[in-house]
């Protein structure tokens, strides 16, 4: 899923002070498993700036809404009835959803109320860690099912480099080394042959360095 | 042995010498004395010399410029290339730069990551890795093509190294990888800082196990301590590095003023040593800002005079 973070109250305060009718939009997917962006989030922010202007003496409304999906046009033209009574929305969806929702309401600002960090997974309640980078094309068969470009500082495609040290990465010793994961994981696959595999230069034309990605599927279309 | 470059470094090991180099970082500033000066100190007792690539991630003067500098009085540089900094473009262009000064040695290395310079909040690159660079020097030398296939007027023809740590983890991948670099076509390696010399005899044993040491010139690198401190930084600090607590007691076993020259005998006593390794092809003296020390390292080590080639 992708993961965001919470933005700190005081950058949301900053952006939404010039509005005073403001929707607070909550999402009920990634956002909502990774506790940043869901009905409960949505309730929790907009309490906090409610209190926040009270203090101040400012009058401004903050109302609550959570759609199924912000990166959905279905979904985002259930706020369509409302959108005129406010002066901007405050989107807790990921970058994908804020953008999905300017581009729908061209008139209305849009205020992003999370830091979309990665593609990643829940490893416990409250920590999640990144798996995935989207390059475009995956490389987990030849790397014992463990991404060196999302989890190797430097990318490495042929590693470990020199700085892996007792199974931890160089630049942080709580950050595992992923060639020693890769190579673990080869042992216990009893593939430890294929380590010594050259991977040849790699393809980057499908992930970001070759400008922003479409995939167009006909046979899906209707 | 077949001559592939007009690198020095190359004719040494080919004519069966054992080989030494040294290494120069470039100045945190644009004064080229800072290069010359370090390398008139080595000139006469090294085969060659590494210019490092921003070493430690640290803004520094062009390794390409300084390799530059050094070429024109007269010492055969090495170009250090990190991957971190340059996409595919740049590193190619670079070679052709550095082939256009006659510069005919380069080592491939990916560099250490730039949260430990002074750009920590920069982008880092690595569209190939170290190995795939080893590829792409030998692909420009050997094919003479670009790696977008057009053909290449003039081809840098390098001599072409890559680094080896045998003491990073996992220990057990450390001669495979060795191999994978050969496969790549590195034809020179230099090793990561070695202190732990029964650790490193065990390396090289599997190394000659595998016949590595026939595929090419292997250097072991070795770098003086100044003091017990710097043994300790060296142990605890630095990713990768192997510092028995024997060398630590040692120095530290001496008053702080003699620790220097303490750490100058310890560096001769295991190039005396390893001198003697089956398949040790050079030394490589890193004497980190301390290269008026490589002259004696080298002269009591009794590789001096070096040869003519």
């Amino acid at each position: 899923m992708i993961v965001a973070d919470k933005k700190p109250i005081e950058e949301i305060i900053e952006t939404v002070k010039g509005y005073d009718r403001i929707l607070v939009l909550g999402c009920n997917e990634c956002v909502t498993v990774c506790e940043a962006g869901g009905k409960k989030e949505v309730e929790v922010l907009a309490s906090a700036l409610r209190m926040h202007f009270i203090q101040e003496g400012s009058k401004k409304t903050f109302d609550e809404q959570t759609l199924e999906r912000q990166c959905d046009h279905e979904y985002l033209e259930e706020i369509r009835s409302v959108i005129d009574n406010y002066d901007a929305v405050l989107s807790l969806a990921c970058g994908v959803g804020v953008q999905f929702m300017a581009e729908k309401y061209h008139t209305t600002p849009l205020i992003p109320g999370v830091n979309t960090c990665f593609l990643g997974a829940t490893e416990k309640r409250g920590l999640w860690t990144e798996r995935c980078q989207a390059c475009g094309s995956c490389v987990l068969a030849h790397t014992a099912g463990i991404c060196p470009i999302s989890r190797c500082a430097k990318r490495v495609m042929n590693g470990p480099c020199g700085g892996s040290t007792g199974g931890k990465c160089e630049i942080n010793k709580d950050l595992d080394c992923a060639w020693q994961l890769i190579i673990d994981r080869l042992r216990d696959l009893d593939r430890m042959d294929e380590y010594e595999i050259v991977t040849p230069i790699k393809d980057w034309s499908t992930e970001r360095a070759g400008g922003p990605r479409t995939v167009a599927r006909e046979d899906v279309q209707v | 042995m077949k001559i592939n470059t007009s690198s020095k470094l190359e004719k040494v090991f080919k004519s069966g010498h054992i080989a030494v180099t040294s290494e120069c970082g470039p100045p945190r500033g644009s004064d080229p004395e800072a290069v010359t000066s370090k390398g008139a100190l080595i000139k006469n007792h090294v085969d060659a010399v590494n210019i490092t690539d921003n070493q430690t991630a640290m803004t520094r003067m062009s390794s390409l410029a300084a390799c530059i500098h050094l070429k024109q009085m007269g010492l055969e540089p090495i170009l250090q290339m990190v991957t971190r900094d340059r996409n595919r473009i740049a590193l190619q262009s670079d070679l052709l730069g550095a082939a256009s000064f006659d510069i005919h040695n380069v080592l491939c290395l990916s560099g250490d990551h730039q949260s430990f310079g002074d750009c920590a909040q920069g982008q880092n690159v690595h569209d190939l890795d170290s190995m795939q660079l080893v590829q792409t020097v030998r692909h420009m030398r050997d094919e003479g093509k670009f790696l977008g296939g057009d053909d290449i007027k003039r081809p840098p023809k390098m001599f072409v190294g890559a680094a080896a740590n045998p003491f990073a983890d996992p220990f057990e991948i450390r001669v495979p990888r060795l191999a994978k670099k050969i496969a790549c076509g590195a034809e020179f390696i230099q090793t990561q800082c070695i202190y732990n010399i029964d650790k490193f005899e065990e390396w090289m044993r599997r190394v000659r196990d595998r016949g590595l040491h026939e595929k090419t010139f292997i250097m072991a690198g070795m770098t003086p301590m100044k003091s017990a401190g710097m043994a300790k930084f060296m142990k605890n600090r630095v990713p990768g590095m192997d510092v028995p607590d024997e060398i630590i007691a040692r120095l530290a076993g001496v008053e702080k003023k003699k620790q220097a020259q303490e750490g100058i005998d310890i560096c001769v006593e295991h190039i005396q040593r390893l001198k003697e390794v089956e398949g040790i092809a050079g030394f490589h003296v890193m004497a980190i800002e301390w290269e008026e020390k490589v002259p004696e390292i080298v002269e009591r080590s009794g590789l001096y005079p070096r040869p003519e080639v």
